[in-house]
């Protein structure tokens, strides 16, 4: 697609008012997926056919014989976003028709049960956009925990028990694993952060190939927060290094938001009930790993105040996690 | 057209050729490794234009298949075995969103006993996935059942992917004259595919979002119907190719030797080449043997059947797959079928993971089907070829 505008001083004000996602689906309020899906049909616009795999999307986005989505819409199953959207597309050059071909993917869906499609269909560079909507659970089947589930979160597989308690490893780094692909274009949103976002999936427009944007979605049942409070977690993410704003061209990434300083991940953690019986240890391991992620990111560029505390108390790599040693 | 001594394997690679699909998904499995190998072939020498798309797997090959054919345009593919069985998911996905694809499953067996011979437990499985099912005989058939499923495949009564079902490496690997026919004989048999309800921007719908149970059940029974719609159409295009090409199948079933046949064998995919010999000899001595050539499992010919052995006084059923301590999966449904008649039946087994059918055993097989006509039925179920005696 080759449309060309500066994106690197568009803005908020840059979104089209046309929705292709409407008003009337049945996400619940506050729900991250459908802020984000809502802002990405309206930047992708008319010329764009979508796949949902199983998904909470596929439950609250169409329901025949009624759908949200103004656009081409197909669902088949939870594994295949990325092969069903490589056939579609295949479709679309056949038949000279000009579209966007986009999967909304959940983090099930992309990082566990969708990965080797995923990875097939980066690997044929396929002309597609793979956006991965991350909730970092199995929202739909009633909050399972997935690979993108964070270290120490409780889920209805990683319940609260009196020996073990909360998810034991970090979240995988699908990122870093779509990137060892060499695609032309990746990149993490997040939907506290518009006029990234908007750059972002515009950038994704403009470029051929295989496109990955993966953005975090915070889900009020799932996270068990505040549907009000869903602009502020997806906030202190970036600001507490759970997420990290940046993107990808062609192997070559750069950060494109910087926080000013370093939050403590307790503050994070405690607008969210997933967390709150996390112990004093389980707090200091996440935010050890924090600290390690955020210097691999930032350097020593943005201050990380947390970190003078953590860095001090124990080597990095004994960081709780019975793989990265005792 | 052209005569050309090819594999069953090439066979299908031409006729798919000729049928012009333009996305061709695959994954490679022996023993079909050899079609789209050849269909690279043209594609990469500039004969053939289409996207041939290598994927990571078969699952993703027939979700691939399922949104090029959602895209609107003719998708083919190829599997076996255990490949088919991993697309199982997806298989569920084409016949309910009536999308008219063409899959060749060559015949190998599926799952532990672990081979890469031919048995057909891996398709026979499927029958209930919702794709119509052929089973063929030879190369030439093999070729000509692509054509004829395109155009059955396509048609507005219809709407569903067909599954051709050829014999592992008795025919996927064993060459035979076969006549390719010239491109523009195919292009006058087949018209050009024209989508319907396919995802388009200029003209948006949604296919197959979550269907509540106020209109899931309808949607199953539009199914049922087209499947049954499909009988008429297969009939048809088999008329149509004979007037085309020459070559006429039978449609669901095909017959030999029954008009006057006391004991028939009902047989599937290579076996029924030996059963006509074994016929030939046994007409020779005098005594009244039929065939009867199953050709589709689905639909499957309950009120054919019934008609076609109306007179016999036993039928024998053969089976190249098993149901543990039960029947095999052909010998369930012509039972079915056949149910008000009190026809004397026997199931045959034989030609598992590979094992060779040989015309001493399709003898055997005739032996037990004529004692059965007069009366004498040790047993439901014969393993024939069995090393060993069977209990």
């Amino acid at each position: 697609m080759s449309e060309t505008k500066d994106i690197s001083t568009m803005t908020i004000k840059d979104v089209p008012n046309k929705d292709y996602f409407l008003w009337g689906h049945g996400a619940c309020p506050g729900c991250g997926v459908a802020i984000a899906v809502k802002n990405i049909m309206k930047l992708l616009g008319p010329e764009t056919i979508v796949y949902v795999p199983a998904s909470c999307l596929v439950v609250f986005g169409a329901q025949y014989p009624t759908s949200a989505f103004e656009v081409p819409y197909l669902y088949t199953a939870f594994e295949n976003t990325a092969a069903v959207a490589t056939g579609i597309r295949s479709a679309m050059k056949r038949r000279g028709k000009k579209a966007y071909v986009v999967g909304l993917a959940g983090d099930g869906g992309t990082f566990d049960i969708g990965l080797q499609a995923l990875s097939g269909a980066a690997d044929r560079n396929e002309d597609i956009i793979y956006v991965c909507l991350d909730n970092e659970a199995y929202m739909n089947t009633g909050i399972q925990m997935s690979g993108a589930t964070p270290f120490g979160a409780w889920t209805t597989t990683s319940p609260a028990g009196k020996m073990i308690s909360g998810k034991r490893r970090h979240k995988k780094d699908i990122d870093h694993i779509v990137a060892a692909h060499g695609i032309p274009y990746q990149a993490t949103l997040s939907i506290a952060h518009w006029n990234d976002f908007v750059r972002k999936v515009e950038k994704a427009k403009q470029v051929d190939g295989f496109r990955f944007l993966h953005v975090l979605t915070p889900c009020v049942p799932g996270w068990r927060s505040q549907a009000s409070k869903s602009m502020e977690i997806a906030r202190l993410a970036v600001e507490t290094g759970m997420w990290t704003l940046y993107e990808a061209e062609k192997g070559e990434s750069s950060l494109t938001y910087k926080p000013k300083k370093m939050e403590p991940v307790i503050e994070y953690l405690k607008l969210q009930g997933r967390f709150a019986f996390m112990n004093e240890e389980d707090v200091n391991t996440l935010q050890r790993w924090l600290c390690h992620k955020w210097w691999l990111h930032y350097k020593d560029e943005v201050e990380a105040p947390p970190c003078y505390i953590y860095r001090a108390e124990k080597p990095l790599h004994m960081d709780g996690d019975p793989l990265h040693g005792a | 057209m052209v005569t050309k001594v090819i594999s069953a394997d090439h066979a299908v690679a031409w006729g798919a050729r000729l049928c012009r699909p333009e996305v061709i998904p695959a994954f490679p499995i022996t023993p079909q490794t050899l079609i789209m190998e050849l269909l690279s072939e043209f594609i990469n020498d500039g004969e053939f234009d289409a996207d041939f798309i290598p994927a990571e797997s078969e699952h993703s090959v027939m979700s691939i298949a399922v949104g090029a054919s959602a895209g609107g345009v003719r998708t083919f593919t190829a599997t076996s075995s255990q490949g088919l069985a991993l697309m199982h998911e997806m298989l569920y996905a084409a016949p309910q969103i009536r999308l008219p694809i063409i899959m060749v499953n060559v015949n190998r067996s599926l799952g532990a006993a672990s081979g890469i011979w031919l048995e057909h437990n891996d398709s026979m499985p499927e029958r209930e996935s919702g794709w119509i099912q052929v089973y063929v005989e030879d190369n030439q058939e093999a070729l000509d059942m692509v054509l004829q499923g395109y155009r059955i495949a396509e048609d507005e009564r219809v709407r569903m992917p067909i599954m051709i079902c050829l014999d592992g490496f008795v025919l996927s690997h064993t060459v035979e004259r076969v006549e390719v026919p010239d491109q523009s004989e195919v292009d006058r048999f087949l018209p050009k595919f024209m989508p319907i309800n396919a995802l388009d921007p200029s003209d948006p719908r949604m296919i197959n979002p979550l269907v509540p149970p106020e209109y899931a059940m309808e949607m199953r029974y539009q199914l049922d119907r087209a499947m049954d719609s499909s009988r008429k159409v297969i009939s048809e295009v088999d008329e149509a190719f004979a007037l085309s090409f020459g070559r006429r199948y039978g449609g669901l079933f095909d017959m030999y030797e029954m008009e006057d046949a006391e004991f028939a064998l009902l047989s599937l995919g290579t076996a029924t080449t030996t059963a006509r010999g074994v016929v030939d000899e046994l007409r020779s001595q005098g005594k009244k043997a039929g065939l009867i050539k199953m050709r589709f499992m689905r639909p499957f010919p309950e009120k054919e059947l019934l008609q076609a052995v109306k007179n016999l006084k036993a039928l024998g059923v053969f089976d190249r797959s098993v149901g543990f301590n039960s029947f095999g999966p052909v010998f369930t449904e012509v039972r079915g079928a056949l149910s008000p008649l009190r026809l004397p039946l026997t199931d045959h087994i034989a030609g598992l993971g590979g094992r060779d059918l040989t015309l001493e055993e399709m003898r055997s097989i005739f032996a037990r089907i004529e004692e059965s006509a007069s009366g004498k039925i040790e047993r439901d179920v014969y393993w024939h070829g069995l090393r060993g005696e069977q209990k």
